[in-house]
Parts: structure tokens; sequence; C-alpha cells
């Protein structure tokens, strides 16, 4: 093992160190861990005061559904939230540093954060990383210059749009604004509209479910509606309830175990002098 | 027929050695076809691109045909197995007429004789590369199918093929209702095409819409959607971001 002569001081950026001992595994058939994903229907969409976000609720574990419940609207700025679909820790971790490299900036400037900050800073990250950052965003707010939606993939690109929708769901999402958008829509045309792409995501789509967020950003001011919409409620409840009155269960065996022993203290004074 | 069949597959066993005789891939495809029953019978529209890999090589193909008196078929997929299929249903059609016995063949009948060949190219691991709708009208009853190149076959009061599953499935599903007429099932249809020709890379602004009653087949003419492109934000897409795109 010898030294290396200059040591280079720490980079950004991926480190493909491991990739030859990962390739390696995979020839040997061992398998990568896999990952939780939000296999997801993001919408966005400008309307005339501002920014419409809409996001579904289900989380997939591979083929299961591991959070029925789950928040893709992440807080970027008091005035910029970004929807993400891809890998969920990709997703949270990303948007929670950007959120913090803004906070820190506006603290520095004393101004409101503008949203191609956060796209710039979102999307020199992920380019950074190669692709390997698995997070595809859906970035909306409102600041001094107007209100902007921007969508950022996981490697880097951007597009900036009037309406956009990614994940799993977003062609089916995308078949709902291509026929009912049009300028200049109100608050309340808009979010009907956004309800109704993440509807057809979450009743089209395997990887979408369970319910629909929505935020809407107009200037100086957000609501987050948390399960604005809740089209997948539980059906059947069994109206008998579900109780289990002591004495329902018939015991077998009784073994009682105390779990604090009596300990002796012996008075020695050898042990902890020093 | 057993006989034919039986070299053949002798043949088929001793030049696999020489070299694979099966499809492997497309090479001219047709893209989506979505079809809805309405009020008098099927109304069905395609596009008329064949696009050669990436190129869009061919503006005028008709991948709408009537079969018979009571059918419509669409086909996405293979240009050249599409035709391959349209002379075994007119050998089929032909044979049907010779009988003479004032019967004929309904979609029903077709759908399943389309799902067989399907199913049993399939079996022997050399596709017709085809996704087919199959439409039509028999005494009064309305038909609506479809075969993929598998021989995954069903029937449903709205069929679509290709991107048509993930485009326009969504829209069929929330808006078709029974008893469309014939110009709500048009407008349909033409919603579906345009959200498929701005997402579809493979479509092409040159449609037909074909519509089976118990009348008979019409294929309309050639035309063109409209497209919208003059949103605010396409006109000048780095307004505050420059340098960005």
């Amino acid at each position: 093992m010898s030294k290396a002569v200059v040591d280079l001081p720490p980079k950004g950026g991926f480190s493909f160190d491991l990739c030859r001992r990962n390739e390696m595994l995979i020839s040997k058939g061992v398998h990568p861990p896999s990952f939780r994903k939000t296999g997801t229907t993001i919408v966005g969409l400008v309307f005339k005061d501002g920014v419409i976000l809409g996001a579904d609720t289900r989380a997939t574990e591979g083929p299961i559904v591991c959070d029925k419940n789950c928040e893709k609207i992440h807080y970027i700025a008091p005035n910029i939230y970004c929807c993400g679909a891809g890998t969920a820790a990709d997703t949270e971790a990303v948007t929670d540093m950007v959120s913090s490299q803004l906070q820190l900036h506006r603290y520095h400037t004393g101004r409101e954060s503008r949203v191609i900050t956060a796209l710039t800073l979102l999307k020199s990250h992920l380019f950074s990383y190669q692709g390997y950052v698995s997070a595809a965003l859906v970035l909306g707010g409102v600041d001094i210059t107007g209100p902007h939606l921007h969508t950022i993939y996981p490697h880097g690109s951007t597009d900036t749009l009037p309406f956009a929708t990614m994940g799993s769901g977003s062609l089916a999402a995308m078949a709902v604004f291509e026929s009912k958008f049009r300028e200049g829509l109100t608050r309340e045309e808009g979010i009907e509209l956004v309800c109704e792409a993440i509807c057809s995501g979450i009743f089209n789509d395997l990887g979408s479910g369970s319910n629909v967020d929505v935020c809407v950003i107009t200037k100086g001011h957000k609501e987050y509606l948390r399960n604005h919409q809740m089209p997948n409620p539980r059906t059947y409840v069994s109206s008998k309830g579900y109780t289990f009155p002591k004495g329902l269960t018939e015991v077998l065996t009784t073994k009682i175990t105390p779990l604090k022993e009596k300990v002796e203290v012996i008075e020695g004074n050898d042990a902890m002098e020093e | 027929m057993n006989s034919i069949d039986a070299t053949i597959a002798e043949k088929g066993l001793m030049s696999s050695e020489m070299g694979s005789e099966r499809t492997l891939y497309p090479y001219v495809t047709g893209t989506s076809v979505i079809g809805i029953k309405y009020k008098d019978g099927i109304l069905m529209a395609a596009d008329m691109g064949g696009s050669y890999g990436s190129t869009l090589r061919y503006k005028s193909v008709e991948r709408l045909k009537p079969i018979g008196k009571h059918s419509l078929i669409g086909a996405s997929g293979e240009i050249s197995d599409f035709q391959e299929i349209l002379r075994y249903l007119d050998e089929l059609i032909l044979y049907d007429n010779m009988w003479d016995d004032g019967n004929s063949l309904g979609p029903k009948e077709v759908h399943n004789y389309l799902t067989r060949v399907m199913y049993n190219r399939r079996n022997k691991f050399n596709p017709l590369w085809n996704s087919l709708v199959l439409g039509g009208v028999k005494n009064g009853q309305k038909y609506l199918g479809t075969v993929s190149m598998i021989g995954v076959h069903f029937e449903d009061n709205h069929i679509a093929t290709g991107f048509g599953n993930h485009l326009a499935r969504p829209i069929l599903r929330k808006e078709w209702h029974e008893n469309l007429s014939f110009e709500d099932g048009v407008k349909l249809l033409e919603k579906c095409m345009r959200v498929l020709l701005y997402r579809d890379r493979s479509a092409v602004n040159k449609l037909q819409i074909a519509k089976i009653t118990e009348e008979g087949v019409t294929i309309s003419q050639p035309y063109s959607l409209k497209t919208f492109w003059g949103f605010s934000a396409f006109q000048n897409p780095t307004k505050g971001a420059e340098g960005s795109w």
C-alpha cells in the first residue's frame, strides 16, 4: 500500500471507485439492495395568479405499497415548493439540501429566494452525480419576477413549462393536461384540473394511488392542501367493531421471570480507588 | 393440411442450425389505433404513418380496413405482418362467401379467428408483430375487441393500442359513455388523437376515422387536426432565467 505523494483535496461529484467492485459482485450473482421508489404521479401548472402543484401519496417498494399516505410535495422556501418522483431518499435529501442552502442565501442577501436559484442549485447537483441521484422533480414557485414552473430530470436537464407532469403516471396525467389546459385559469379551475390529472394517474397507473395533495402558491401567499381529495376510502368497516375482551384467549401455561435481579453491593475500596 | 404443417415443422427444426427464421423485431411500424362503441356502431381512428425505425418513411399507410360485410380491422405494429393478416382474412371471407348460404362471418367470428392465428404464431416463436383492433355490428349487436401479438385478447367498450394504452385510455375511461352520438364520438376520438400527436414521437398529423354500422363501413378521407402552440411560456422560455433552457 503506497501512500500518494500529493494528497488531493476531496472534490464534489460522484466517486466511481466502487463501480468495478459492484460489477464484479453482480457478475457473481449478488443482487444490490433494492430501494424505496415513489412510482408516482406529480404535476404542476401555471394559472392566472401563480402556480399549482399536485401529487399522489403512494410510495412503493417494488410491488408492495410501503407508505399509503406519504408527502411528495417538499418545502424549498416560503414561496417555492417542489414535487419529487423517483427514489424517495434522493428526492428528500436533495430538496432538504437545497432548502437549507437557500435559507443561508436569504440571510446573506436579505431578499426573497428566486425559483431559478433553486433550479440552478438542483440542476448542478444532479448533473455532477451523473444521474445516479434518481430524483425527477417538478419545481414551482412565485417570486419577484413572477410565477415559474420547471421540471428537472435525474441527469440534470431542465424545462420551463406552462404545465408539467413527471413520474410513472405522467402519461395518464399529461393526457388530461393536453386535452384540458388553457392559459389564464382561475384558482378553482386550476385546482380542479390538477386534481383531475392526479386522479387520472391514481386510477390508471399502478405505481400511483391513495390521495391527492395540492399546493397553491401565489404572490406572497401559499396554501398546502394536504389530502385535498381522498378518492380511495376504506369501503368496508366491520359493523361489529374489533374488540378483544379479556378472557377471549385461552391461557395454556404461565411462566413469570423477574427482570430486575437482586444485586448485592459489597463495600470494597480496591477497584475504583484511583 | 396436417402433412404440410409437419414438413414445415421439420424444416423449422432442421434449419435452426443455419439461422433463425423467426421475427425478431419489427421494421416498418404503425403507431396507435383507438376504437370506441357509439350509438349506431363502432368508430375507429388511426393515423397514416409508417415509421422505419426513427424515420417517418411512409405517410399514406391505410391502417383501417373493412373485412367482409360486418367488420372493420385496425392494426398497429409491423405493416408487412398486417398485410399478411389481410391476405388471411381475405381468404377466410372468400371461403365463407363460396358457401353461399346466406350466412356471413360477423366480428365475433373474425376476432376469434385472429386470436387463434396470433396465438399459434406466438407459440411457434414467430409472431405476427401486430396489435389488432377488430370492430363490427351484426344483427344489431355491436362488438369491439383486440388481439395482441402474443395472443392476449379481450373485448371492451373502448380499445387503444400502442401508446394509446397510456395516453388515450385514461381519457376514454373518464369520458366514454353509452349511446354517444356520432359527432360526440368523433370529438372524443379526435381529443385522444390530438394528445397522441403531441406526445407520441411516431405519430403523424394525418388521420382517418372509420365508422361501421349495420348499413356498412365508411372510412373517411385523410385529414389533419388543429394543434395549439401559442402558450406564452413557449414564446420566451428563458424569460427571467437567461442562460438556462
